[in-house]
């Protein structure tokens, strides 16, 4: 009999052991930052020129993924921040918001210029090749498909969240697609005081 | 012009600003009423715009949206748009929409729409685009869209 004990006694202890680490471990990780969100961003703006977000160390900026054929959540997003910008005033100087297309076949340096000029703000507009922009949408953990319309065309299922970067470059916490105004000018200035 | 004409004149402006501020426009095809469509302002460098409206059926007897067409652009389209946890999906309703007898469906940002791909031509607020629609029974109706504001996400009925 005791020798049938000893290795269910060990398993026991394995269990409590693994769920006492575990629980150790989520209380001094920092909450839902768990899965390390971001990573460096290193496409081509809407000049055409490279752009690397090293450049922007030291200061924060908002990551939104989208292209220009979308009809609600882009415009809606990137209008938000110039509002928050304008309403902030100097402080938001520091801030630079990333627009990273997710169709680059049709959202050309230049396309993506002429779009982000509708809505004032601190925006560069970034394409590259579909690997380049697929690798940058992985890092952010955001999904985006091409769904065919009956047109011929295509629209697109993309993640429409704004990803809020800190001075340091790392993941500091999102604004989600239904959040209001207020919670834009709120989460913003949070970023900007860090 | 002495006080009194004057005095009128504002009264009859006042009530012409009223009508005007009051009126959300709408069209009748049988047991069917549309109210307020209105499509958003085009942007630079899209060419894309989507479009809204409110459809009753005061009927006793479904109907269905199959179509709608537009000068101002190469297709019209009827879209639902769900968010998936902070994913925004989009699917073409191919085989039209429904509207049940005795109820309203409303096509409003964020949720179902039509989509105007291949858009022609510049859309600037305040404009009225003509549009036509096409219902399984009510056939084909004439329509207006009124033109509001790009990345405002609001109609007037929301302000």
């Amino acid at each position: 009999m005791t020798k049938r004990i000893i290795p269910v006694l060990v398993v026991l202890v394995a269990v409590t052991a693994a769920a006492l680490g575990y629980l150790y471990l989520n209380q001094n990780g920092s909450g839902p930052a768990a899965v390390p969100i971001g990573g460096p961003i290193r496409l081509t703006d809407q000049d055409g020129k490279p752009f690397d977000s090293a450049s922007l160390d030291g200061k924060p900026y908002t990551v939104f993924f989208g292209f220009t054929h979308c009809p609600d959540a882009c415009p809606t997003t990137l209008s938000e921040i110039a509002r928050t910008e304008d309403e902030i005033g100097a402080p938001a100087k520091d801030l630079t918001t990333l627009f990273v297309t997710v169709d680059p076949e049709r959202d050309t340096p230049a396309v993506l210029k002429e779009y982000i000029s509708n809505f004032g703000g601190n925006t560069v507009a970034l394409s590259g090749t579909p690997e380049q922009v697929a690798e940058v949408a992985k890092a952010y953990r955001v999904f985006y498909k091409k769904v065919p319309t009956s047109d011929g065309g295509y629209t697109m299922d993309h993640t429409a969240v704004l990803y809020l970067m800190n001075r340091e470059g790392k993941f500091q916490d999102v604004i989600a697609y239904s959040e209001e105004h207020d919670r834009y000018v709120a989460k913003i200035k949070k970023l900007l005081e860090e | 012009m002495n006080m009194r004409v004057l005095r009128n004149l504002l009264i009859l402006s006042f009530i012409g600003f009223g009508a005007v501020a009051a009126w959300a426009h709408e069209f009748k095809a049988g047991d069917l009423e549309i109210v307020h469509p209105w499509a958003r302002a085009t942007l630079k460098g899209s060419d894309v715009a989507d479009g809204f409206m409110k459809i009753i059926n005061h009927g006793s007897t479904p109907d269905r949206l199959l179509s709608v067409t537009v000068e101002f652009a190469k297709a019209g389209q009827i879209h639902d748009m769900k968010m998936e946890g902070d994913v925004m999906k989009m699917q073409e309703l191919t085989g039209g929409l429904e509207i049940p007898a005795g109820a309203t469906v409303e096509l409003k940002p964020k949720s179902l729409h039509l989509m105007f791909v291949g858009v022609n031509q510049e859309l600037v607020p305040d404009m009225m685009m003509d549009g036509e629609l096409t219902f399984e029974k009510a056939g084909k109706v004439k329509i207006e869209f009124m033109i509001e504001p790009a990345g405002t996400g609001h109609s007037m009925d929301n302000m």
